[in-house]
């Protein structure tokens, strides 16, 4: 029964990509939804009977790929992913049935958006080199194809791809060396083999594998400073590719540390740690302060998942150094903590790109300094980023907070310890977490109160309309799962520690404990976090009725009246005289200048008359990421120097190949002698 | 039986530390005006004048801009709401408060942080440009103040082997010591650079300006009258009285109920009445003698406490 499901989940996704791809205007999208949606349903029931039995699903068979054959094994860690990418691919692909007359229902992208999930939920089930590597190669090549599907209209589009092909496949080849050195030291390609033979390897090879590895999977999910391509091409991909990205694919990168550092190679030494918490902490500090400094409502959240990655790998890299230093029940709590906030990120990123591409189908635009006064023209996808913000922003009764508070606690009880270098960096760790809460939260205020609240700044922002019913239903859903996770996050708990058990040498099954308030085990740690949001609701019931009961009966009803703010004096304002953005972000902004150097420009015009009078000022300010510029662009141009230099070798001339066949020749009969 | 009467006195501690608050909060900004007006020079308006202020803006009618949508409303609301929630399950009066098993620090200020949103979120929704400069401000301080507030929590919490409240109060009675202790006092003082900022006291924010440009907490508020514009000035001051009482309460946990009792929650509320009023009129005193400073100074300020509070977590982990 078990395998049906995982046939079903590839069968599936296969069909609706070929259905995607060859029936006509009208009917393909809902073919393709209706297919995927099978997909995820066989995924979530393989994934269930997993983790409630706690036995593996395997599959393996030689008729797919030839030499190497196909094996498939679904532990409960890769359960937790299946369970995680259907939940967003569910609600995206739901979304995407209104979606798709906003120019993603062309064959291609109609046939890639499912293949692209269908590889999402395969890469988890995946257990040898191979197939690890194809799943791996196929999601990176159909949301390369995502990413591409306005390019025809946004030239950003076409670029934002390219930067994606050349990281993702430069993480690719890092993934892949360090997977042939594995299966080269072990002597099979399955992950079974490779699991058995791996911890005899010596010292130096497992440092060359995991640093590989965390590179190439660290680069899918984000890690500064291998995020350059997020930013760009989650913010061109649309709605529902975003969400996907952000929302799902990002997990893998995650899931694929986890799967070579703890289960492959069954945890290291501190210094690997240390290394993961580090990767997080710059991750975390750099995303946050981008985020709270972008204008580009797409490009904040992208900015975003690379903070909250760089959280998870906190979390990651705080269990593995607990684990290492002999704190098995903190080592414990820190690995559920990062698989909660993975879960987290997942949900409320997914509501939050689907309200931010309903968004960018109804005003034409991303830029927030253009927005304004949408949550009275599009009041349910308002309350769904605003909820969404609520929740990456760790506030409670929402899912965020939970998943932070564990890891505080995790961070908390794991000092004091012996080992200095562990308590130096868990203090810095939690400085880094707490600045970038603190970062988190004034980006999300930005991008909710300048893009949805205020009067409108522009003419498309005042003449939106509300969303097509499935892409509320959609991002609601998403929503509401926010809640739902905040309020009893233990419906999850009990999965996640099951698979966190299953990840290594984390023996977590039983972490955390109770229905209504959350125990720490063997730890003094409790948070009811619906009792919480239960006596916030009381106090807001009570405080409202008390205002209802001052208001006159003398004074009209409605109780509150419409009038024109202050302004000073002035009679009438404009919504060109709102702060923006930009202009929000301006303290911050200068208060990390020395961070992000963002690029000014002041043009000051003056009439021909007098110089005494200005016609017009001009500023421009912007803050492009400042290790592409520094970093990534010198390389770009370098290397395209050097290509240059490199075609004077070639001029065409027989004769100087000839030579240069001579020569070589030469050289190795020299060498050879 | 038992358990019915067990549940009654603890609605019945929580009702009361929330009342001793809502009145709490008011006098207070109104001993603090009353201190900086006799050193002024001036007489001074009477101490209850915030409360009689209050009653005069319920009985006032409610305003909203044009463009506004449901968050305005909101935000006031929320804002009282944290306070109140937070009130009641915290160790003010009692050192064992209703649901004290679950009331976490880190929980404490992440509710508080949520009516800090909502308000600024509703600034923001005003559509004016005092709202979003009065937003942007307290933002900007706000995400600067968070990582002192949290490592400052560290480093109490790492001492006790726990974040939770309750728990931090009762050692600091059954082990004097751990208050003598750096970690505790840096933490402490930086908690104290918080409160300051976070309320909007000098040297960060001037309550009293009456100049936009200058604003950061009454720019953000400028739109609000009648019903809203009094829950506001009342969930501002009995935030303020509630940090400093957890603040007092921390430092000098003596007097707190430690045990069940009418008798005992009555010294309760008078030990935290005193230590309260002794720290609001100390720095009611600071204010008079400080100036308000640049908002591109406040960093320094900021950074300043974060050091101190990582300093007192370094000392907690060291010992």
């Amino acid at each position: 029964m078990n395998v049906v499901y995982v046939v079903t989940v590839g069968l599936a996704g296969l069909i609706a990509a070929i259905l995607g791809g060859a029936l006509p205007l009208a009917s393909r999208v809902g073919a393709a939804v209706a297919l995927t949606w099978l997909s995820c349903g066989a995924g979530i029931a393989a994934a269930v009977s997993v983790l409630s039995s706690g036995h593996v699903i395997s599959l393996s068979t030689t008729a797919i790929l030839p030499l190497t054959g196909v094996t498939l094994v679904l532990n409960p860690l890769g359960a937790l992913f299946v369970i995680s990418i259907s939940v967003v691919a569910l609600a995206s692909t739901l979304y995407w049935l209104g979606y798709a007359s906003h120019g993603l229902d062309t064959r291609s992208a109609s046939s890639a958006l499912p293949l692209f999930v269908t590889s999402m939920l395969l890469v988890p089930f995946a257990a040898s080199v191979a197939t690890f590597l194809v799943l791996w190669e196929m999601m990176a090549l159909t949301s390369l194809v995502l990413v591409l599907t306005d390019q025809s209209r946004r030239e950003a589009a076409r670029s934002a791809a390219q930067w994606y092909a050349v990281m993702t496949h430069a993480g690719a080849a890092a993934i892949l060396l360090a997977l042939i050195l594995l299966s080269a030291h072990s002597g099979g390609q399955t992950f079974a083999d490779i699991e058995a033979h791996a911890r005899h390897l010596s010292g130096a090879v497992r440092g060359t594998i995991f640093v590989l590895a965390l590179l190439g999977f660290g680069s899918k999910a984000g890690a500064v400073p291998l995020h350059v391509w997020l930013p760009k091409a989650h913010a061109e991909a649309p709605g529902p590719a975003s969400a996907l990205m952000s929302g799902a694919m990002v997990n893998l990168g995650i899931y694929g540390i986890i799967l070579v550092g703890n289960e492959l190679l069954g945890g290291g030494p501190v210094w690997w740690w240390l290394l993961v918490s580090l990767l997080g902490v710059v991750s975390a500090l750099y995303g946050a302060l981008y985020a709270a400094t972008s204008s580009d409502l797409k490009r904040l959240l992208a900015y975003s998942t690379t903070d909250n990655m760089g959280l998870v790998l906190i979390a990651l890299g705080a269990s593995g150094l607990f684990g290492a230093v002999g704190r098995p029940t903190t080592a414990a709590i820190a690995m559920v903590a990062a698989l909660l906030l993975l879960i987290n990120h997942s949900v409320f990123k997914g509501a939050l790109f689907l309200a931010a591409g309903a968004v960018q189908a109804a005003t034409g635009t991303r830029d927030l300094d253009r927005l304004g006064g949408l949550m009275r023209r599009m009041p349910v996808t308002g309350v769904v980023f605003f909820v969404g913000a609520l929740s990456v922003a760790a506030l409670p009764p929402f899912n965020g907070f939970v998943g932070e508070w564990l890891l505080f606690q995790g961070l908390l009880h794991g000092l004091p310890t012996s080992n200095t270098s562990v308590v130096i960096s868990v203090a810095v760790a939690v400085a880094a977490l707490a600045l970038t809460g603190g970062l988190t939260v004034a980006a999300f205020v930005k991008a909710t109160g300048i893009g949805f609240l205020g009067r409108a700044r522009s003419i498309e922002a005042a003449e939106a309309h509300e969303a097509a019913i499935t892409m509320r239903l959609g991002a609601a859903a998403l929503a509401t799962l926010c809640l739902v996770l905040g309020l009893v996050p233990m419906l999850v708990l009990p999965a996640i520690e099951r698979a966190a058990a299953s990840a290594g040498r984390v023996s977590a099954t039983s972490a955390t404990g109770g229905w209504i308030s959350l125990h720490l085990l063997g730890l003094r740690g409790v948070l009811a976090p619906s009792l919480l949001a239960g006596g916030l609701a009381i106090a807001v019931l009570v405080v409202i009725v008390i205002r209802r009961l001052t208001h006159r009966r003398s004074h009209a009803w409605p109780a509150v009246n419409p009038v024109e703010p202050w302004g000073s004096g002035r009679k009438l304002q404009t919504a060109r005289m709102q702060y923006t953005a930009t202009s929000f972000a301006e303290p911050l902004q200068r208060v990390f200048d020395d961070v992000i150097r963002p690029s000014r420009d002041l043009d000051v015009s003056h009439f021909v008359e007098s110089r005494y009078y200005i016609e017009r000022i001009a500023y421009h300010t912007s803050n492009d990421d400042v290790l592409e510029r520094h970093f990534y662009r010198p390389f770009i141009a370098s290397v395209r120097w050097w290509g240059q230099r490199a075609r004077r070798l070639q001029n065409g001339s027989v004769h100087r190949y000839l030579a240069f066949g001579f020569v070589a020749l030469v050289i190795v009969l020299v060498v050879v002698a | 039986m038992n358990g019915l009467t067990h549940v009654l006195t603890q609605v019945l501690v929580a009702l009361f530390q929330v009342a001793a608050v809502a009145v709490g909060g008011p006098l207070l900004l109104g001993l603090m005006r009353k201190v900086r007006s006799r050193l002024e020079g001036r007489a001074g308006a009477p101490i209850h004048q915030p409360l009689l202020d209050l009653r005069k803006l319920f009985a006032k009618q409610r305003m909203r801009p044009r463009d506004s949508s449901w968050v305005f409303g909101a935000g006031p609301v929320v804002l009282v709401a944290t306070v109140v929630a937070v009130t009641a399950v915290s160790p003010l009066v009692s050192a064992s408060p209703p649901l004290g098993q679950s009331s976490d620090f880190f929980a404490v200020v992440f509710v508080l942080l949520l009516g800090s949103v909502l308000l600024a979120l509703s600034a923001l929704d005003t559509g004016t440009a005092f709202g979003g400069m009065g937003s942007s401000r307290s933002m900007t301080i706000g995400a600067l103040c968070e990582p002192a507030l949290l490592v400052a929590i560290l480093a109490m919490a790492i001492a006790a082997r726990t974040s939770n409240l309750p728990a931090l109060v009762r050692v600091g009675i059954s082990h004097p010591a751990v208050i003598a202790s750096p970690a505790r006092i840096l933490a402490l003082a930086s908690f104290l650079v918080v409160i300051l900022a976070e309320s909007g006291r000098l040297p960060v924010d001037n309550p009293s300006t009456h100049l936009e440009l200058t604003m950061i907490h009454e720019a953000m508020v400028l739109e609000y009258s009648g019903a809203d514009l009094g829950l506001i000035i009342l969930g501002e001051s009995m935030r303020l009285v509630f940090l400093l009482g957890l603040f007092v309460n921390l430092f000098v946990p003596w007097g707190v109920a430690d045990r069940p009792g009418v008798l005992f929650v009555g010294l309760g509320l008078l030990a935290l009445v005193a230590k309260v009023c002794a720290v609001g009129a100390t720095i009611a005193v600071f204010e008079v003698f400080t100036a308000k400073l640049r908002l591109f100074r406040l960093p320094e300020l900021l950074a300043g406490g974060f050091v101190l509070a990582l300093l007192g977590a370094l000392t907690a982990v060291v010992r």
